[in-house]
């Protein structure tokens, strides 16, 4: 049936190679104290086994002895956690070059979708070479997206999006798992990621029929639901502006400011009014039941390709719109003076 | 260098009664000093594990008021607080005559304990009784989280099914007339949440609160058999511990739940 | 052996002072309820092992084709219910703290016996609605009963078999509390806090942790049971709330609660080491703390369950970095047992037997925590087999390994019978195979990515799973072998006299078994513990 029995993963991304490193150092330690303390109570039942000729010698402690056994432990772990950390925020941290992939779980399926608007259930195919960001959510209860040959994890919960990165080295087939226990068919929610070359991926992704990207049938919803008659660009709008918005830090009407990401993208449109934009009446109805996951993800993907000349410092910090509106403007017009005058270089929106 | 000896020092040997020891005197104990103490020591850590279970609750209800604000202030302010206040004196006066039962009892004054505890428990029950009628409000004003008891929100917070009559949206407009339709209704789903913690942290102590009133009880039928005196009071103090720190459970559920800023900030 | 010709057993003792149904079960000496838990969770953890051995018989193939998925989920998380809270949690605190602590101390009973009774109680009115769950078609939760899947997506008795672990958690307290009581007051005259068995101070670390944990989990589950019934949304995202908030306060209890089943366990290794190296315990104030330290430390630990459950980068530092701190004073334990047989007088009678192997899979296990800790690693291993196996090393490897070698040498004293060592060394050799075969394939699994929680699995897993479900076939049979020459004991067993292992302790200075009241006289104590150089003559109390 099976012809090799595996005993280690493959390594199948950039980061499997640095976690296998630290699982085999931690197997050394493992491996070194556990054979340390069996070779001495092996050695000591021998040695030290009861004959009627000697007693045992009663020794009380040694406190230079507890010091060593608690610093050399307390050193190691230092090690341990440090190179442990230092991997878990490069893991943690997808590189801003990241190709996206949307990944919607249910039970008991994963249903992923990409920009160009290709769909796929229970397989993703990514190109290897290239960090590929996987922005997770679930449309009932916990699942947690695991691909063993990459060393990724992440669960992925109701409401709120969760990402995670890689980037694949080697073309395969991979497994892909539900790991978190998720009711009766958890074990059979599993699929698979499977790596192409660049140019392979490229002709997959042709390849499948789809209706228009993600962005363009989140146009499609931002007119159908009536968004665009509050979110325009022009003075009279009851809502703010959403052209260049992602990525930018917001200031709420309590002060606060926020970074406008995918869960804050989500939660204004199904919770309005947690999080309002200063300057700005609490106006803006739920949608709460009335869109669904995937809706929401072409909406997200909308809105986070909307450009927009590149501005500084927060949006709508004005408290009326009247006033936004002339500071945007003037901005605009400085940004455009100072372009015309010397090359400016313009720093992006990234977070 | 010798092991233990068996050298005798409290002599307590088997339950025989003689004239030494006090008849409260259980047999593992040497003497009354360790068993009130061992009995005090006991209730003491009993209420550690009270304060680590109301604690789980409470920072959840912290961590949703910091959440939910503005939900919480509507939820809070749809609960009557003079109810809430009279609840408080109520539960205090109990501590008050719980701590003359006590006295009672460590002066020997038998009917005086007897009324004392019984003053509690009349008391408990009158806090109880508040407590039946705020919740029967709620009830009415189908604030009661869930859709399982009772009639359950609606989507403006409340009973009918138009805009009217005390649903927590409309109240929320009402207190600020800047605050647009769509804004307050959100604020109305969100109070539910209060409300599951107003019920259950209410719910949890109201629960104490009757098992309080059955040890009162059991406690009042042993004072009236002249069983506590100077020399053995000890299950008066302890039960008085328990009434005492389910009254401080209240004096911290009053202002969290009751006395939340009652007024919403504009805009 | 003893020196004196053939034992006989005490004319009277606790086990025959009084007779009848209602003598034992409304008993209130400690050392008879002792006996009522022993046997209650004795029935649980067979109950438990049987759900083990459906669990690896269903893996033995990799499409799983003995039970219906669902049927599995139910198998796990029953398994899991059971062990720890009916069997693990109770195991060496009810059994053996219960019996053994008093007489430790010096004390005629504990504390508070009538909570004592009540403890055990409580304890049998949360098994019977666990079995209630059971009868009415099992509970598919996962024993971490996660939100939202537990609270609006099964139709599962959830509430009933949440109301019984809430209700065996009382009985817990209930312990944790006589205990701490017990040891603060009723220790005898010069049995100060520095002349304590370390097995004392196990279990008041453990107290502890029992009577500061435990609610929390007590209230997490009314908070679960009250959102099936009424459908408040606390821990729903559909109504506002926020599933991971279950986590961390579940997580607040379920932490510390495996130290709660681990210390007990150290503690019998401590008074086990000693006797059978017949020296003084290395570092006793460093062990003696080091039990404290876990049960403080133990409880900043909780989020290291968390680590992909989407919090914070810096929540999982600071978690991570707590967890190597937590580590630290096993590791001191481990170095000090070991220490302790240093020039000692060594005899590897079936107690013996069981504590070295405990301390060799303790030390695999704790140290296979430390990848658990390590968060770039944690990514790729958590909820995998790796974290089965190392816990299953940490709870079978090491406690019941423990329970196991308490329960061998405390016998005697409990049942004034000897078991047969011949057959007793076997059975631990059995266990100690079956259990490495068992759970060692399943580290490799782990790190190959299986997932737990599993009924099924893709083929290149199959031989190390084949390997493992041999493997358990062996360790039943280790653990049948016990419950079988045990009971031949009670009857045919040599009479153990009150000291066969020649150990130091109050409990061995009186008779096997002992009187009901403990000590004729309360004893004034002026020794150290494991005082074992100097010279013993072991009276024979009368």
């Amino acid at each position: 049936m099976q012809s090799t029995v595996p005993l280690f993963p493959e390594q199948a991304s950039t980061i499997a190679h640095h976690v296998d490193w630290l699982y085999l150092f931690l197997v050394a330690v493992t491996a070194f104290f556990s054979l340390l303390v069996a070779a001495l109570i092996l050695f000591f039942i021998i040695r030290y086994k009861r004959t009627p000729d000697r007693e045992a010698e009663q020794i009380h402690g040694s406190t230079l002895l507890e010091i060593v056994w608690t610093v050399i432990p307390l050193g190691i772990s230092m090690v341990i956690f440090v190179w442990a950390a230092v991997l878990y925020f490069h893991m943690q941290r997808p590189p801003s070059n990241a190709m996206e992939v949307y990944g919607v779980a249910k039970q008991w399926m994963w249903k992923f979708e990409y920009p160009g608007g290709q769909r796929e259930i229970n397989s993703l195919h990514v190109p290897i070479g290239r960090p590929v960001k996987v922005t997770l959510i679930s449309q009932d209860v916990i699942h947690s997206f695991f691909v063993p040959a990459f060393r990724v994890k992440q669960d992925v919960l109701p409401n709120r999006y969760m990402t995670t990165w890689f980037e694949a080295k080697e073309p395969g087939t991979y497994h892909l798992f539900c790991s978190q226990y998720c009711g009766t068919k958890h074990s059979a929610m599993i699929g698979e990621v499977v790596a192409m070359k660049p140019e392979d991926f490229a002709s997959w992704l042709t390849s499948g029929k789809a209706e228009g990207s993600l962005a363009a049938q989140g146009e499609k919803l931002f007119q159908q639901l009536g968004c665009a008659t509050c979110h325009r660009a022009d003075s009279g709008a009851r809502g703010p502006n959403l052209a260049g918005l992602y990525g930018r830090p917001v200031r709420l009407t309590d002060g606060h400011v926020v970074v406008a990401d995918d869960n804050y993208l989500r939660e204004s449109i199904l919770v309005p009014n947690a999080k309002v934009v200063s300057g700005f009446q609490p106006i803006m109805p739920t949608f709460q039941g009335m869109i669904s996951e995937e809706d929401l993800i072409q909406l997200t993907d909308y809105i986070k390709h909307l450009s927009a000349p590149t501005m500084e410092g927060p949006l709508n910090n004005r408290s009326t719109p009247e006033q936004i509106r002339d500071s945007e403007v003037k901005q605009v017009q400085d940004q455009m003076k100072q372009q015309e005058t010397a090359p400016q270089k313009t720093s992006g929106n990234n977070k | 260098m010798s092991h233990s000896s068996t050298t005798t020092t409290a002599n307590h040997s088997d339950s025989a009664t003689t004239a030494t020891h006090h008849p409260a005197l259980v047999h593992h104990f040497d003497n009354m000093e360790q068993q009130k103490e061992a009995a005090t020591f006991g209730m003491w850590v009993f209420l550690l594990t009270e304060i680590m279970m109301f604690g789980g609750l409470f920072v959840a209800y912290l961590i949703y008021r910091l959440k939910y604000y503005p939900a919480f202030v509507a939820g809070s302010t749809s609960i009557d607080v003079s109810w809430g206040f009279a609840n408080t004196l109520v539960l205090i006066g109990s501590s008050w005559t719980m701590a003359m039962a006590v006295w009672a009892a460590q002066t020997g004054k038998r009917k005086l304990q007897v009324l004392f505890i019984l003053g509690t428990m009349v008391l408990g029950t009158a806090f109880l009784g508040v407590k039946a009628k705020e919740y029967y409000e709620k009830y009415d004003e189908c604030h009661i989280p869930g859709h399982v008891i009772g009639k359950g929100f609606n989507a403006w917070g409340g009973c009918s099914a138009d805009k009217s009559k005390g649903n927590i949206a409309e109240e929320v407009i009402k207190r600020d007339h800047s605050i647009p339709e769509a804004s307050a209704v959100q604020t109305a789903k969100q109070s539910e949440m209060f409300f599951a913690f107003y019920f259950v942290m209410t719910g949890l102590h109201a629960t104490h609160m009757v098992i309080g009133l059955g040890v009162l009880a059991w406690l009042m039928w042993r004072a009236n058999r002249g069983e506590f005196g100077p020399e053995y009071f000890s299950p008066v103090e302890n039960v008085g511990l328990y009434w005492h720190f389910v009254d401080i459970v209240w004096i911290f559920l009053f202002p969290l739940l009751y006395l939340i800023s009652r007024h919403q900030h504009a805009g | 052996m003893s020196t004196v010709t053939a034992n006989v057993m005490p004319a009277k003792h606790y086990l025959n002072d009084n007779y009848g149904i209602r003598s034992w079960l409304l008993t209130k000496d400690h050392k008879r309820i002792a006996v009522l838990y022993l046997a209650s969770i004795t029935v649980f953890f067979f109950i438990g092992g049987i759900y083990a051995a459906l669990i690896r018989l269903q893996l033995l193939t990799p499409q799983g084709a003995l039970f219906q998925a669902d049927t599995y989920n139910k198998l796990f998380t029953m398994h899991g219910v059971n062990m720890i809270f009916f069997f693990l949690v109770p195991s060496v605190p009810a059994v053996m703290g219960n019996f053994i602590l008093p007489i430790m101390i010096g004390a005629k009973d504990l504390a508070f016996p009538k909570i004592n009774l009540l403890s055990w109680y409580i304890y049998i009115a949360g098994a019977c609605f666990s079995l209630a769950a059971l009868v009415s078609g099992g509970v598919d939760t996962g024993w971490t009963f996660y939100t939202p899947l537990s609270t609006g997506f099964l139709r599962t008795p959830v509430t009933v078999l949440a109301i019984g672990v809430l209700i065996a958690g009382f009985s817990s307290i209930f312990t944790g509390l006589n205990f701490i009581v017990t040891v603060h007051r009723m220790r005898a005259p010069g049995m100060t806090w520095g002349r304590l068995p370390l097995f004392v101070w196990a279990n008041y670390a453990t107290s502890i942790i029992m009577i500061l944990g435990t609610p929390v989990l007590a209230i997490t589950l009314i908070l679960v049971a009250l959102e099936r019934a009424f459908h408040i949304g606390v821990f729903d995202p559909k109504l506002g709330g926020d599933p991971v908030l279950f986590q961390h306060m579940f997580w607040f209890y379920s932490h510390p609660a495996v130290y709660i089943m681990i210390l007990p366990g150290m503690g019998v290794i401590s008074e086990i080491i000693t006797c059978f190296s017949r020296k003084r315990v290395f570092g006793y104030p460093f062990i003696a703390f080091s039990s404290i330290a876990i049960a403080v430390f133990g409880f900043v630990v909780w989020a290291h369950h968390m680590f992909v459950a989407g919090i914070s980068v810096y929540s999982a530092l600071v978690f991570s970095l707590l967890s190597y701190a937590v580590a630290i004073p096993s590791a001191v334990k481990v170095f000090n047992w070991t220490a302790t047989m240093y020039k000692g007088s060594i005899s590897l009678q079936t107690p013996m037997l069981y504590a070295l192997a405990f301390i060799g899979l303790f030390t695999i296990g704790g140290l296979t925590g430390l990848f658990l800790a390590a968060l770039g690693l944690d990514i790729h291993i958590h909820d995998t087999y790796f974290v089965i196996a190392h816990f299953h090393y940490i709870m079978v490897g090491g406690m019941v390994t423990a329970y196991m070698g308490g329960l061998h040498f405390w016998w005697p004293k409990i049942t004034g019978r000897m078991y047969p060592e011949g057959w007793s060394k076997l059975s631990a050799l059995i266990v100690f195979i079956g259990f490495n075969l068992t759970f060692f394939p399943q580290f490799i699994l782990g790190y190959l990515g299986m997932p737990r929680r599993y009924a099924a699995y893709p083929p290149e897993f199959q031989v190390l799973n084949v390997l493992s479900t041999a493997g358990a076939s062996i360790l039943a049979v280790g653990f049948i072998m016990p419950a079988i020459y045990f009971i031949w004991s009670l009857k045919y067993g040599e009479v153990a006299g009150n000291n066969p292992w020649q150990a130091t302790g109050l409990e061995w200075e009186i008779s096997s078994p002992p009187p009901t009241h403990n000590f004729h006289e309360t004893p004034i104590v002026t020794t150290e513990p494991y005082h074992y150089g100097a010279e013993q003559e072991v009276p024979v109390v009368p």
